[in-house]
């Protein structure tokens, strides 16, 4: 769909953008944490399996997990270091999970340990898909789904269009942006092992207005002999949703309860696609990762390339916070976690870290008014859902309902439709509790 | 970081932790920014979108019209007050709904009505249109024109009695009919003030067939209610909230040209039996109820296409009563009956939930 010659998908809504504080600020490598915690769970699948001992000593880039089954991936040593003690440690999700606990040695050089480099000219489809899940490598942009399970088209289905998705719509997070401006060599060996192991004819990079350098940059610098395009997008929130994504650029619907796949498309980030590009050749896995440290709250904002199992609160000693810090959040506003302890470490599917000052969160602290049916939130919702009907059922209890007769399983979250409501009700947050009731429902069945 | 209590309301998702001794992290599921619009903002700039109709209102009706307005809203807004202290909740009136309510009762009343009348209508605006119903976002029906109606059932002389705009002595004398005592037959004395009346350009189009200058329509040099004269102030309103997405421009549009295709049509059939097109659109309450009245979110369909439906139904309805009914005007009763097939229409038109498109197809 087109508007005003630039491709985007229906509905959706304009958030305050807060990316201009760092968008222009280049990553920075990222001082070692005292303790360093790598959660054995940073990606949606089974639990890596540790590799090592309590006391034993680690290489940077080292693997210290390796996968439990295809729907996990391998963890790597964050830095030279020993190993403390394996236990548990707090998670963002708010649940305890196995840790390993690492103490970096001060005094070393920190070379990073290289293993069996997979070349893109030489490696069958099943050595990169093996490689990308033996680098740990999960989607970057927030989900953390392993990216080889992606990759691994099942028999019958076909790839036409690989996309590659620049657009991070979410406000405040500016990696994504330094990451196309700085790691465009990697982003386009990415690609190319991506195109490889999919067989899909073409890539198209999307990449939305807000950062025309890097879609210049990229336009620019475009391999003459990868097929792929770079595509504008007008700005608009959440078009970085991988079905708002592939509507926006193919004009094809993803079906209900279905995957890219079902329309010939596979969707990745480009952080990911560049960790590929970068860590591949090497034999390297994923010990770091870039991530925005912004928010009123923050003194020194920017973009750091950050060592994996970084805990919160040396992150945001060492860029400094203000003293009126109320509320940090891990990812961008729209749809980050809060944090409810600062001992939680930094995942692989981090991408950014917020920081509130009083001022800001008592702008969420609103009355809450009756349902007006202004009908916001219908022109709002990119699946086309009915937030208003949905949230007067979920007052009721009518999960069940919202379920059956309102799409409530194709909520994705975004929380467009708390966003705009000018009754504050909080829809979004009363449809993850229904979801939740729902899938308890039917795995009880 | 100092321990600090909970601020603002408790809703889904919020808690406080204490992430190390003496700070206070607060918890809140995301989003973690609003829009910044509210139910009070929107509700104050519809306030403000009818503040030049008002003056224009006791412009051109003089000082009846100020008490006329005062009197609604302060009706309004007082029922709507003690209501909730009646019931043990916190006030609603700070969210200017009953503001709107107030004054859009006033400006449909003819000037001159016995204040009372006005008073009492207001109160039942409110309370048998709001109050009884559950309060903002739960009338079915818009509160103002609840009120009127049953005015215009109890009190069909009163109501029907037009003064004309911009007399001379407007701001000087009252008309007697307006401080008349409550259940007493209004005295209308043919040699003072309020002996003037003024027949509406509709009920001059009704009964003797004359039309009405459009310019004086537009301009509002005209009598009528207190503030259906002056179309263009009205639209003027319109637009600024359609400017600020505060008001669905599609009811007003579907409305007005709804009114307007039907009424030509039926115009090129019979020029002398069926009012021009123009002559329609600006007449009566026509304007008022289309901008200010059908477009209440409360009463009106979420979706785009039902709010076109919905504004359909409306005009019709409209050129219907006008044309063919025992009245000379039908907005209000057109816009009513608008409210009441809202729910069906918001039933009826569900848009395709994305991603369901091809499963719809494949199965029929």
């Amino acid at each position: 769909m087109r508007l005003l010659g630039l491709k985007t998908f229906r509905h959706g809504v304009h958030p305050p953008e807060l990316k201009d504080e760092t968008s222009g600020l280049a990553i920075r490598q990222f001082p070692f944490a005292p303790v360093l915690v790598v959660p054995l769970v940073q990606h949606l699948g089974k639990p890596s399996l540790p590799e090592v001992r309590e006391g034993q000593e680690v290489t940077r880039g080292q693997r210290i997990a390796r996968p439990d089954g295809f729907l996990s991936v391998s963890m790597h040593a964050p830095a030279s270091a020993v190993v403390r003690r394996i236990g548990l440690a707090p998670s963002i999700g708010g649940r305890m999970v196995p840790s390993v606990y690492l103490e970096p040695f001060p005094g070393s050089t920190q070379e990073v340990m290289e293993g069996k480099p997979c070349q893109l000219e030489t490696a069958t489809k099943d050595e990169i898909i093996a490689a990308v899940q033996d680098a740990g490598v999960v989607g970057l942009g927030g989900a953390a789904f392993p990216t080889h399970v992606k990759l691994a088209i099942p028999e019958g289905k076909t790839v036409d269009t690989l996309i590659i998705n620049g657009v991070e719509c979410e406000p405040c997070l500016t990696t994504d942006h330094r990451v196309m401006l700085e790691q465009s060599d990697d982003l386009f060996r990415g690609m190319r092992y991506l195109l490889e192991v999919v067989g899909a004819e073409r890539a198209i990079l999307g990449v939305e207005a807000n950062k025309r350098d890097a879609f210049e940059h990229l336009r620019d610098n475009l391999p003459a002999d990868l097929p792929a395009t770079v595509e504008l997008l007008q700005v608009k929130y959440p078009q970085g949703a991988e079905k708002m994504l592939i509507t926006a650029l193919l004009g094809r619907e993803v079906p209900s309860g279905g995957l890219p796949l079902d329309v010939h498309a596979l969707c990745v980030n480009v952080a990911t696609t560049a960790e590929i590009g970068r860590l591949l050749p090497h034999g390297r896995g994923i010990q770091e990762r870039v991530i925005t440290i912004t928010g009123p709250a923050v003194k020194r904002k920017g973009n750091y390339r950050i060592p994996i199992g970084t805990p919160l609160r040396f992150l945001l000693e060492a860029v400094g916070v203000d003293d009126a810090v109320d509320r940090v959040f891990v990812g961008g506003p729209m749809m980050g976690a809060s944090a409810s302890s600062l001992d939680i470490p930094i995942t692989k599917g981090a991408s950014g870290v917020v920081a509130f000052t009083d001022v800001e969160s008592e702008r969420t602290h609103r009355q809450v008014y009756p349902c007006i049916r202004c009908g916001y939130c219908v022109d709002a919702c990119p699946i086309v859902l009915d937030p208003s009907r949905l949230g007067l059922l979920a007052l009721s209890g009518e999960h069940r309902r919202m379920a059956d007769e309102h799409n409530l399983m194709d909520c994705f979250e975004c929380g467009s439709c708390s966003f705009v409501c000018p009754s504050h009700i909080p829809l979004v947050q009363h449809f993850r509790v229904a979801k939740a009731a729902v899938r308890k429902a039917r795995a009880a069945q | 970081m100092t321990q600090r209590t909970p601020k603002g309301p408790a809703t889904v998702g919020t808690a406080r932790a204490r992430p190390s001794a003496g700070s206070v992290l607060e918890i809140r599921t995301s989003p973690h920014i609003l829009s910044g619009n509210s139910v009070d903002v929107i509700m104050f700039n519809v306030v403000l979108a009818l503040l030049p109709v008002c003056a224009f209102a006791v412009y051109a009706f003089g000082t009846t019209a100020l008490l006329t307005l005062a009197i609604a809203t302060a009706a309004c807004v007082a029922t709507e007050h003690l209501a909730c202290q009646a019931a043990g909740k916190p006030s609603t009136v700070g969210d200017w709904s009953a503001v709107i309510t107030g004054l859009l009762y006033g400006l449909t009343l003819p000037p001159g009505l016995p204040l009372w009348m006005t008073a009492a209508g207001g109160v039942i605006a409110m309370g048998l249109g709001k109050v009884l119903f559950g309060g903002l976002g739960q009338n079915p029906f818009n509160p103002a024109l609840v009120g009127r109606a049953v005015l215009l059932a109890a009190f069909p002389v009163a109501m029907t009695r037009w003064l004309p705009a911009f007399t001379a002595e407007r701001f000087a004398a009252l008309p007697s009919s307006l401080l008349a005592l409550p259940f007493s037959r209004p005295v209308y004395d043919a040699s003072a003030y309020d002996g003037l009346t003024g027949a509406t350009p509709l009920a001059a189009w009704k009964f003797d067939r004359l039309a009405t200058d459009v310019g004086d329509l537009a301009m509002g040099t005209i009598a009528g209610s207190t503030g259906e004269t002056s179309s263009l102030l009205i639209l003027l309103g319109g637009a600024y909230l359609v400017a600020r997405n505060m008001m669905s421009w599609r009811i007003t549009a579907s409305i007005l040209g709804v009114v307007a295709a039907f009424s030509g049509v039926l115009h090129l059939i019979d020029a002398e039996r069926y009012a021009s097109p123009a002559f329609m659109l600006f007449s009566g309450g026509l304007m008022l109820g289309a901008v200010f009245m059908a477009t209440d979110m409360v009463g009106s369909p979420m979706t785009h296409l039902g709010c076109v439906l919905y504004g359909a139904l409306i005009g019709l309805l409209v050129v219907i009563i006008r044309t063919w009914g025992g009245m000379p005007e039908g907005v209000m009763y057109a816009i009513l009956l608008g409210n009441a097939a809202t729910p069906h229409l918001d039933r009826l038109i569900r848009p395709t939930v994305y991603g369901t498109r091809q499963a719809a197809e494949t199965a029929s």
